[in-house]
């Protein structure tokens, strides 16, 4: 009877596990990616799992062979000997052997890992809590292209509201684009808690530190899309901060980078002019729910008390200028962080303005970008 | 050297235990107190094993169903500190408890009082730790490993309460090494080398001397975030000229010995089971010796390699991979002595034996992964992965875990002076063994694959493997109930255990009887020393 259960357990488990082994498209081992040292990653990878392959069917070969004839069952008596000293020399030796033989390829590696000298481009990668944001470094500022790269899976389809498409929660609005065949170095910092910046198809995987500025380049050689993950617990949104990288021709890539400076100039000039209330309220309305609903909820409610409500008290009803100076500066010891540096001036004044506007927040006040700006460019 | 302790021994020569909750509260018997630290430990076991299954569930299907992403991460977090601290660690205090003085013919701990109290101490850390699960803004949200500054600027209040448990289980765990080392180097009985003894008390020893090494070191660092939390100091923020990478340079110097205090106590279970049950005696005591306090004083020297993505020097990315790779010269001397033991002896498979095998044989797994995470470059692609998660988890439940559940077995008799049932014992076994390569051989293909360690919410390639895995949690995690009632029947009664208890055991707790008597060994008359280690 507790054969038959214990039976049927096993049945049931050795049929999902088949059921499961037939679907396609399943990735069981490390991807070789697509840069030279992904590649030589890889093969270190190989090399030192056959060497595991090879010592685990050795000691268990010998263990399973001790298990089915040195059973008391079959009437054997036990051997007497119990050390010899020819034999544990030579168990030592042995794995010191095939230690040396594989640090050599792996010193190879990092040693190339780490030549991060005379890269065609810099890019500047920051994580947030929880998203990147990307700048493409140029000795002209005007020309410096920034942006900030977060989750496009809509939250119906994390909450099982609606079917998740291809891609789930490896999406984002902005994707990280560069040259093939150029070498990029990133350049990772953080601006809060550590994240880690982690590309498989590059092998390139860099903790994102506060206060520091640590560099991991690549070199890729096929145009494709490549995503990747945070790697280091960063709270709660941990999971949902994924990375996209696009790797083309330079000829488009050349495209790209002008669309996005000109798109950077148009921005710059929006601020300077004067905006409706309801311009503001729309875009307000578009800035919140990229960046502020993660935390404050869609409704403005919050999750308190480490994210507070912005209905009805605190504030977003309070003076303007307490208001602006949070979003610009965040507030020190809680997760609200500085927007400053993340959101234009058009995008703090419309969000503001938004805030104090939204969900029976009736403020009736408006903030313009060119005020922002100020604040922005006198207060540093 | 005893002089002090046959005065003890006249006073409560003929004392039984107290009657009552009281026996417990006052005990200064090793005994006791060694059956308070395994039920408490089981009890965490359990705790901690409940906060497992909350992650498998909703780790089960891709999106979120179950719980919120700032409560897992509050479960990933409990899981481990409840695991590591409350129920591995307790438990080989317990098992040192009960079988340092038996095993080498001392009447008691050397410091009895302060065992009580080291014990004592716990349920009052973990009560505080699992309250904060009822705070307002939660439990500890920041990993087991509580990076700065997630655990400082942008931790929940709740911090400061997981603080002061930390501190409670680090004076718990100095005074209950303390009381090792001063027993095993002052009451051996006479006669007994050091040499003499046998691995599990060995294995203890130096155990206890690493836990008196780094758990002041915990203790500093969470002092630091307490510091940084509420009085202004900048150790871990970047913003005051302070260096979250600092954080886990001192993290990681108690870490790594943190890892080998969790696994050379199982060696000597394991060390002790395999001889007994192959009717030989164990290859190469010597070189086990030599290789436990290598892999001890390793431990010490390569904390970074869990640090191999934080932009360290080359130099220092070189040094601590080649370091690294070094210990596994001494853990596979472990490994080959355990299998020429087993070679040629005449070996029959009662619960322990079917557990240490599987120990040898899944930590064995779980180190061959550790040799590939030590590859600096390969690292890369592994660390913060699955694969990492697959790797000490292999280390630490097939290896420490089955070894204690072993232990309990092998011991049981004795302690109880009743067999246990030896049919359910191996159902129990059989379950286990299951249970745990279903949950986690899988992970690590979906590490390789690419899923990140410590998320909620899942890429859809990662699905299949990860539903596998929750299937076999929850068969592994009931199972354990299962175990609950094996180890309660066994108590209330079951086949008279004989003093020897197995027929191939030595050592000198087999030579009294079953169950042991509230006091062992309280004269060092006619001990046999021959029989001390087997």
């Amino acid at each position: 009877m507790k054969k038959a259960k214990q039976m049927n357990w096993l049945v049931a488990l050795s049929l999902l596990l088949s059921s499961s082994w037939v679907q396609a498209d399943w990735a069981v081992n490390m991807r070789e990616g697509v840069t030279a040292i992904s590649r030589d990653v890889y093969s270190l990878h190989m090399i030192i799992f056959w060497v595991c392959v090879v010592i685990g069917v050795l000691v268990f070969g010998v263990m399973i062979l001790s298990m089915l004839m040195h059973r008391k069952s079959l009437g054997v008596k036990p051997a007497d000997f119990h050390h010899s000293t020819k034999l544990e020399i030579v168990w030592t030796i042995i794995p010191v052997v095939i230690l040396v033989v594989m640090a050599i390829p792996s010193t190879t590696t990092l040693n190339a890992m780490y030549d991060a000298g005379d890269a065609d481009i810099d890019i500047e990668v920051r994580g947030l809590q929880w998203k990147w944001q990307y700048t493409y470094l140029n000795d002209d500022p005007e020309k410096e292209v920034k942006f900030i790269s977060s989750l496009l899976t809509p939250s119906e389809e994390i909450y099982n509201d609606a079917r998740k498409r291809e891609h789930y929660l490896l999406d984002v609005d902005n994707e990280v684009v560069i040259p093939i065949n150029k070498k990029i170095r990133f350049l990772v910092t953080s601006q809060d808690v550590i994240h880690a910046w982690w590309v498989p198809d590059f092998a390139v995987k860099r903790d994102a530190i506060p206060g520091f500025v640590h560099e991991a380049w690549t070199v890729v050689d096929e145009p494709g899309i490549y995503r990747g993950q945070c790697a280091e617990l960063c709270g709660k949104e941990h999971g949902f901060m994924p990375i996209v990288v696009r790797a083309v021709e330079q000829a488009e890539y050349d495209e790209w980078l002008a669309s996005k400076q000109e798109e950077a100039r148009e921005v710059f000039e929006t601020v300077g002019k004067e905006w409706t209330h309801d311009e503001l309220m729309e875009k307000g309305e578009d800035v919140y729910l990229r960046v502020c609903a993660v935390c404050h909820q869609v409704n403005g409610q919050g999750l308190p008390p480490a994210f507070p409500t912005l209905v009805g008290t605190g504030l977003a009803v309070g003076p303007m200028q307490e208001h602006v100076d949070i979003v610009l500066h965040g507030k020190a010891g809680t997760a609200m962080q500085s927007f400053s540096s993340q959101l234009n001036a058009a995008e703090i004044a419309a969000v503001v303005t938004y805030e104090r506007n939204a969900w029976g927040n009736d403020m009736g006040d408006m903030i313009q970008p060119s005020e922002i700006h100020e604040m922005m460019n006198g207060g540093q | 050297m005893s002089s002090v302790i046959e005065d003890h021994h006249h006073e409560d020569h003929h004392h039984g235990p107290a009657k009552g909750i009281m026996r417990w509260v006052f005990t200064t018997n090793h005994k006791d107190i060694g059956t308070l630290y395994l039920w408490f430990s089981f009890l965490m076991f359990l705790l901690g094993g409940s906060f497992a299954l909350v992650i498998r569930a909703e780790l089960f299907q891709p999106g979120l169903q179950i719980v919120e992403p700032e409560f897992f991460n509050q479960m990933t977090t409990m899981h481990g500190l409840i695991m590591v601290f409350g129920a591995v660690m307790p438990a080989f205090v317990g098992l040192a408890n009960w079988l340092v003085p038996m095993m080498i013919g001392a009447p008691d701990m050397a410091l009895p009082r302060m065992n009580n109290y080291s014990f004592w101490i716990l349920p009052f850390a973990f009560t505080m730790l699992a309250s904060t699960l009822l705070s307002e803004a939660g439990a500890p949200n920041f990993g087991w490993t509580f990076y700065a500054p997630l655990s400082t600027t942008y931790a929940p209040p709740s911090v400061t309460f997981f603080i002061f448990a930390v501190h409670l289980m680090g004076i718990s765990s100095i005074m209950g090494s303390i009381n090792v080392i001063v027993t095993i180097l002052n009451l051996r009985a006479p006669g007994m080398t050091l040499m003499q003894m046998p691995l599990f008390v060995w294995t203890w020893l130096i155990t206890a001397y690493l836990l008196i090494a780094v758990m002041p070191v915990l203790a500093g660092v969470v002092t630091m975030m307490l510091m940084d939390i509420h009085f202004g100091t900048a150790f871990f923020s970047a913003a005051g000229g302070g260096d979250p990478v600092l954080f886990q340079h001192v993290f990681w110097f108690f870490g790594h010995p943190e890892v080998y205090i969790m696994i050379l106590p199982a060696f000597g279970v394991v060390s002790a089971i395999i001889p007994t049950f192959t009717r030989k005696r164990l290859f190469g005591y010597a070189s086990m010796v030599y290789a436990t306090a290598s892999i001890a004083f390793l431990s010490f020297i390569v904390w970074a390699h869990h640090m191999f993505t934080v932009g360290m020097p080359l130099a220092g990315e070189l040094y601590f991979m080649y370091a690294t790779m070094l210990i596994a010269v001494p853990t596979g001397v472990k490994v080959f002595n355990w299998v020429a033991t087993m070679w040629q002896g005449a070996m029959t498979f009662e619960t322990p034996m079917l557990f240490a095998i599987a120990f040898v044989i899944l930590f064995t797994i779980g180190g061959l992964s550790g040799l590939m995470l030590a590859i600096a470059p390969a690292d890369f692609q592994y660390h913060d992965t699955y694969f990492v998660v697959a790797h000490f988890h292999y280390v630490l439940v097939p290896g420490s875990v089955f070894s204690i559940m072993a232990a309990v077995y092998y011991w049981l008799p004795k302690w109880t002076g009743n067999m246990y049932d030896e049919t359910l014992g191996k159902t129990h076994f059989w379950l286990s063994f299951v249970g745990i390569n279903i949950t986690f051989f899988p992970q690590h293909f979906i590490g390789l694959a690419g899923m990140p360690r410590r998320i909620p919410d899942y890429a859809l390639q990662f699905a299949d493997y990860n539903m596998i895995s929750s299937v076999g949690a929850f068969l592994f995690g009931f199972s354990q109930l299962f175990f609950m009632f094996i180890v309660i029947k066994c108590i209330r009664g079951g086949k008279p255990a004989t003093a020897q208890v197995w027929e191939g055991a030595h050592g000198l707790e087999w030579t009294v009887p079953s169950p042991a008597p509230y006091h062992t060994f309280t004269t060092p008359d006619g001990i046999d020393l021959k029989e001390a280690h087997g």
